[in-house]
């Protein structure tokens, strides 16, 4: 688009290639002055704001609201309400694929949760439409609220995660555990989280006459593309959605969500454009969040301190009218050679908004629970429990024995042992100290995320003048595709970054697939490599067919596109530049389209991880009892690194939401009313500048030729495993106490642990 | 109700609005005064996104009311800069990749501007406190400190 001018890359040291360079971001001067444009900063004229009034009650239904006295404010100018509202094409609860989740459109006067939208006031000014929403009123016919973990009868869920079975079993786990030298059997609570992205979900939503105009972040936009255009009965190329910056996703963007649907309906309703921007607190129900697990684990050893079962079953909830189940069990699938691993998922249904993806679905709150395990076991067996980790390496993936296609987990353990100086941790908890007295302990976790890929397409062109242009409709929320997707592209084409104009954040670009998954870069990456590849190809076949190329009858041998020219591939003192071949077979540009995604083939064979180490130090007060992080080291191999200045930021990230994890993050619900006591940003705590010691990142090398020809495994996921453990188990190192309800608290460990 | 009239000073340019009484500072940023570099994250002055200075002190501009902007100077993001080119702190921000999504960005270097103004030469623990009370989802929080930190090092060495 038009008005998003990213800045040229400086001139960092290259070294032949656009890949693995650490440039800067290119979106860093619009971000760094203030003028990205997110969703919530446009303003269209003749626009109306559109607020929510949400529900304050958890269940029941509305059975008054003060409609006419909403209406009577100055600068009001509609509510929307279930009985006065634009129709829908579609039944907002119907679900027709597995990535379709039901939403709350207003279709009744039904409350599923605390905070769920019951109407919607439209106005000239968003003072007047909050004052409205105020006046409503409303009141309720409440039943109790179903709350917490045991808030209702369990059952076994149909699937966990999309489409994971929800049990799984390898070799026989209870006559394995029978037989086991030591077992530890340990339960482990970690609670519910919210995304919370610092940009709260926005939407500027304009129709005309029957397409739609859409500002709104999207970690997804074809999908949201299409889950609009089946709400409203409309072709999705009537509606344009630009999302070229995301404040922040972390899986809350990646469907589309019933309150920026609302935002799309007020539009429909008034017939102007409207603005509907959810207030913070009004982030905790419609737009998905991370479910409160608690999960058991039993582990078996032998007299070596080799692990021969693992038992991980986790409880988890979803809502009550939709089924998300937090896979969190299934983190204990691939990491330790087990010969009898079982997994296992019982789930209860809450008076809550939907459970969704939250950064490191799964693996976050599973990893925290196996690796507090796993150190445990260690300790049992009088092991050092790095060296017990070492001991039980899996070199195949062990449920389903096939080789991992690239795993240098043993040298992510060795780096960061190095860089942390890990060899000189004593055995038991409670040796260390620093010089104010503090209690200090080192604690290690083991991090790993699946290399996925999903499906994308991109075109590529090269033009006349010998530049290129690539489009995949991508989605940059600060992970940095903006710059990394570029650098694909330059290389794809042959090209120098600054010769390269790459598209990407709007809705009628070819479909990028979702930035979730840890899978983009990969995904949308070789979409665009290949998109890359075809055009060269194509161009080769001009010049090569052409008898006045300097490349004419190079078909056999081939060529290599490079730095805007063809090369012979097998003399390089033949060559043309592409403007000159595009110049003389008289064509203004040249194009072709490429798609990624998995290969079948390859997945059938290999297992596909990337993996890594966190060493943590933690210091605790020995009379306060208050932890603070003070060091940190994270070795991780995901693959190739497109851009290391950007990937370490990720990782880096993931990290701190590992920290967040261990120490801060808990939504905490008033078991008589089901409402969320702390939806806010003081007292849901994440953590602050303050909270967070220097960090340490190393990037092990890997090459994958199995993952995808790139050899991508992404890293937006992996830092949070691994690290939330290592810093659990650093506690138990300084103190002696093993907290196994996370976060962990200071009263955990100022008084002794009942254990 | 009659809207107020209020004559300030925005980024060293004199400027004059009109807002409602109950219209926050950084409502009329974003909206009449079409500044939107300052974010709105909470609109509780938890997050620090929405950070600009009044008279050179550092302020949640959803917690000042438009009105209060009367007779004073603000600064804000929209400002750092001097045409092209980049205060030193945007520049290293750059450089240590102290940015992800964003949202966080205009907030962190309005309020690391303020600490370099009153404290040159900030310790590591002054900065993390500091900048305690804006909150970085996307978590950039060290490679901040390390940017914070080597700007006030080469503004001092500049200076001198």
């Amino acid at each position: 688009m038009s008005d998003i001018r990213l800045t040229e890359a400086s001139s960092h040291m290259r070294h032949g290639s656009n890949i693995g360079q650490p440039l800067t971001r290119r979106d860093g001067i619009l971000k760094v002055t203030g003028q990205a444009r997110y969703a919530a900063d446009n303003h269209v004229p003749g626009m109306l704001h559109a607020v929510l009034a949400v529900s304050s009650v958890a269940r029941g239904r509305v059975t008054f609201l003060d409609v006419e006295a909403a209406k009577r404010h100055p600068g009001v100018v509609d509510v929307m309400t279930p009985v006065h509202k634009p129709r829908l094409a579609e039944d907002p609860d119907a679900k027709t694929h597995p990535f379709m989740f039901r939403l709350e459109l207003l279709q009744d006067d039904t409350v599923r949760y605390a905070n769920q939208a019951i109407a919607v006031v439209i106005a000239e000014t968003l003072e007047s439409a909050t004052e409205g929403a105020a006046l409503l009123a409303p009141r309720y016919e409440t039943q109790p609220a179903r709350v917490g973990l045991d808030g209702d009868k369990s059952f076994a869920p149909p699937a966990v995660g999309v489409g994971n079975p929800a049990e799984v079993r390898h070799g026989d786990v209870n006559s394995a555990l029978t037989d086991a030298s030591m077992r530890i059997e340990a339960t482990y609570e970690t609670p519910a989280q919210y995304h919370n992205a610092m940009e709260p979900h926005a939407i500027v939503a304009a129709w005309d006459g029957d397409t739609l105009s859409i500002d709104t972040p999207s970690q997804g936009l074809a999908m949201a593309q299409a889950r609009i255009a089946g709400l409203f009965g409309i072709p999705p190329s009537n509606i344009h959605i630009r999302s070229p910056f995301l404040g922040g996703g972390f899986g809350s963007k990646g469907l589309i969500s019933g309150p920026q649907i609302l935002g799309i309906m007020a539009a429909r309703l008034v017939g102007k454009p409207v603005k509907l921007t959810l207030r913070r607190e009004q982030m905790y129900g419609p737009v998905g969040h991370r479910a409160p697990t608690r999960q058991t684990l039993r582990v078996g050893m032998d007299g070596d301190g080799r692990l021969t079962a693992i038992d991980h079953h986790a409880r988890t909830a979803s809502s009550s009218f939709d089924d998300f189940f937090e896979p969190a069990a299934d983190a204990s699938h691939t990491l330790y050679a087990s010969p009898a691993i079982a997994t296992s998922h019982e789930v209860v249904r809450l008076d809550t908004g939907t459970p969704l993806f939250m950064r490191a679905p799964g693996e976050a709150p599973g990893s925290i629970a196996l690796e507090s395990a796993i150190d445990e076991a260690a300790w049992m067996c009088g092991m050092d429990p790095l060296a017990f980790r070492l001991k039980n390496y899996a070199d195949v993936e062990p449920i389903t024995g096939k080789p991992f296609s690239s795993k240098a987990l043993r040298e992510c353990y060795a780096q960061g042992a190095e860089r942390f100086g890990w060899a000189r941790r004593p055995l038991k908890p409670r040796q260390l100290r620093d010089e104010a007295g503090f209690l200090v302990g080192w604690g290690v976790g083991t991090a790993t995320f699946p290399a996925l890929m999903f499906a994308a397409d991109a075109r590529a062109v090269i033009r006349a003048d010998g530049s290129g242009l690539v489009e995949s409709g991508a989605h940059d929320m600060g992970q940095g595709a903006w710059t990394a997707l570029a650098q694909i592209a330059a290389d794809g084409l042959g090209l120098d970054l600054a010769q390269v104009e790459f598209r990407a954040g709007t809705s009628d670009l070819p479909d990028a697939g979702i930035a979730g998954g840890s899978a983009h870069t990969a995904t949308a990456g070789m979409a665009i490599h290949n998109a890359g590849a075809a055009v060269t190809a194509k161009l080769a076949d001009l010049a090569m067919s052409d008898e006045r190329s300097p490349l004419f009858g190079a078909g056999n041998t081939g060529v290599i596109a490079r730095d805007g020219r063809l090369y012979r591939r097998d003399d390089e003192s033949w060559s043309e530049d592409y403007a000159d071949i595009l110049t003389r077979a008289g064509l203004a540009e040249i194009e072709a389209r490429g798609k990624g995604g998995m290969d079948p083939a390859a997945q059938s064979i290999y297992a596909m991880h990337a993996h890594g180490a966190v060493f943590a130090e933690v210091k605790v007060d020995p009379d306060l009892g208050q932890v603070r992080v003070s060091r940190m080291v994270g070795a991780f191999a995901a693959g190739r690194i497109i851009n290391p200045r950007l990937a370490r930021s990720q990782l880096f990230g993931g990290m701190i939401w590992g920290i967040s994890f261990a120490l801060h993050e808990e939504a905490v619900m008033d078991p008589r009313s089901g409402r969320l006591l702390n939806a806010n940003l003081a007292e849901y705590h994440v953590p602050v500048n303050a909270d967070v010691p220097s960090l340490d990142v190393l990037t092990v090398e890997e090459h994958d030729p199995y993952v995808n020809a790139l050899g991508i495994k992404g890293v937006g996921e992996i830092g949070v495993t691994g690290s939330a453990g290592a810093i659990a188990n650093a506690v138990w190192h300084a103190t002696g106490f093993r907290v196994r309800r996370f976060p962990i608290r200071i009263g955990d460990l100022v008084v002794p642990a009942s254990d | 109700m009659a809207k107020l009239h209020v004559s300030t000073t925005i980024n060293g340019e004199p400027m004059e609005f009109l807002c409602e009484p109950n219209d926050t500072m950084l409502d009329a940023l974003r909206g009449p005064l079409g500044l939107t570099g300052s974010k709105e994250g909470c609109a509780s002055g938890d997050c620090g996104a929405c950070s600009i200075t009044v008279d050179d002190q550092l302020v949640c501009s959803c917690l000042m009311l438009a009105a209060e902007a009367d007779g004073h100077e603000l600064r804000t993001i929209e400002g750092m800069a001097q045409g092209e080119k980049l205060h030193p702190l945007q520049q290293k921000f750059l450089e240590q990749a102290a940015l992800q999504c964003g949202i966080c960005t205009s907030g962190m270097l309005v309020a690391s501007d303020a600490l370099l103004r009153r404290n040159p030469n900030p310790t590591e623990e002054e900065v993390r406190f500091w900048l305690a009370g804006n909150l970085c989802r996307c978590t950039g929080y060290d490679k901040i400190v390390r940017a914070v930190m080597e700007t006030a090092a080469e503004m001092r060495e500049a200076a001198q």
